[in-house]
């Protein structure tokens, strides 16, 4: 290897600037196949407090289990669409994009509305739980977070390749509760007892 | 799709002391916010080798200029920006996205949050945005931005400094950085630049004085590359 990456610094309290021209909260729209689903949350730091200047990052497959990239064109080439659903899923997947970003209000709060994604392969082979992958940017923070969203009542989360590598006690961090009035609630705790699992990434 | 699985290759991790600890008691929002509890090592999957991007349709031709993003021209010293984003194996970054936001001449940011009593510049938004080329190169015209005093210390300033932001091509590859300027006196006592242990990877955020990219009589030319982590050389193994 002749270079290193070049070292990461916080985003400081000022990001929005830069970055809110390319705020997405929304991933849902014509044309995109799925189950429409929305996910609220709150940040907090390590003395419970909300965090107000974080910025969350989300990528995620469509509800095909495809992310439009092209590491995944090569593969979706070689599959036909062999009835009108795959055909439907085909086109949807072309107007997913797949990425949204918002900031945090002064109470914590952010909130997305997308699609619930289909599952993507792991590379042991088994099929990864349906997961968001999620990265969290604040002042303080000096690197980004990356974490993942995953859904409750899913038989799948037993057997995922990245959820099998958090402990048990703390995997629940990482699962979204379901709201009485269908949202998804998924919370972000960078410090303490109740901390969010954090990946190496 | 199987066999192509048992060959995933993933993107490498930083080398020891490249990145900054979570954890810098010198800068004291990170305390109450820094993760205290070991990170999981996750290998990478197709939901991190994969990551988003943006056509051309969708970036402000005009936004790698942030001159003229007003009815007239900024306060300040003209500069242009320019560099190369690339991977650890010096492969080019095309068509990424970057977004850069700074404070303007006189230190002070266009943000509600933002108190330090120097003026705003009527004629300056201080955010860009552009895609590198095939090349992975790119070029912002801008000004100089100023110091600013910041809260974390008595008689903290920031170093004069551009925040920068690279999607990469995958979700592993995503950064943020803040690029900074040669023979600014107040770099040895900056708690943030100072957070990397490793002394040549912390000189890296620092930008060069460019004469190649001088332009007589209109600006001054500052190098800054930015590389990306690198493919992983052997695939994941069960
Ligand atoms: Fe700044």
């Amino acid at each position: 290897m002749s270079l290193q990456a070049t070292t990461s610094q916080t985003v400081g309290p000022y990001f929005q600037i830069g970055l809110s021209r390319f705020y997405i909260d929304d991933l849902t729209g014509p044309g995109i196949f799925g189950d429409v689903i929305e996910i609220v949350g709150r940040v907090f730091d390590g003395d419970g407090q909300p965090v107000p200047d974080g910025v969350i990052e989300i990528w995620q497959a469509d509800a095909a289990g495809k992310y439009v990239h092209p590491e995944f064109l090569q593969e979706s080439e070689n599959i036909q669409a062999t009835d009108g659903q795959a055909e439907e899923q085909r086109r949807g997947q072309s107007a997913f994009r797949g990425f949204g970003r918002v900031s945090t209000q002064a109470d914590g709060s952010f909130r997305f509305k997308t699609i619930k994604p289909g599952r993507v392969a792991a590379p042991d082979g088994t099929l990864q739980a349906p997961h968001i992958a999620v990265s969290v940017f604040a002042r303080g923070l000096l690197r980004r977070l990356v974490t993942r969203i995953y859904f409750p009542d899913e038989e799948s989360n037993v057997e995922d390749f990245a959820l099998k590598l958090v402990e048990a006690g703390r995997r629940h961090t990482l699962i979204a509760k379901k709201l009485s009035d269908g949202r998804l609630e998924w919370n972000v705790v960078l410090q303490g007892a109740e901390e969010t699992i954090f990946f190496e990434c | 799709m199987m066999q192509d699985m048992a060959k995933f290759r993933g993107y490498r991790r930083a080398e020891p002391g490249t990145q900054p600890n979570h954890l810098q008691p010198a800068y004291v929002s990170s305390i109450k916010r820094a993760p205290a509890k070991p990170l999981v090592y996750l290998p990478h999957t197709l939901s991190e080798t994969t990551g988003p991007s943006f056509n051309s349709s969708a970036i402000d031709a005009k936004a790698s200029d942030l001159t003229r993003q007003g009815q007239g021209e900024p306060l300040g010293e003209r500069i242009i920006v320019s560099g190369r984003v690339l991977d650890e194996d010096s492969r080019s970054v095309a068509l990424t996205l970057i977004e850069i936001w700074q404070a303007n001449a006189a230190g002070r940011y266009r943000h509600n949050g933002d108190q330090h009593n120097a003026p705003l510049d009527p004629n300056f938004e201080g955010s860009g945005h552009t895609l590198t080329d095939e090349h992975g190169n790119f070029r912002f015209m801008t000004i100089r931005p100023g110091a600013y005093p910041w809260r974390n210390h008595y008689n903290a300033w920031r170093p004069a400094h551009i925040h920068f932001s690279v999607l990469g091509p995958a979700f592993a590859t995503r950064l943020i950085t803040q690029m900074y300027f040669p023979g600014d006196a107040l770099l040895p006592f900056d708690p943030i630049f100072n957070c990397t242990g490793d002394e040549k990877a912390r000189n890296r955020l620092i930008s060069l004085f460019d004469w190649e990219t001088t332009v007589c009589e209109q600006a001054l030319g500052y190098r800054f590359d930015i590389v990306l982590s690198g493919r992983d050389s052997t695939p994941w193994e069960k």
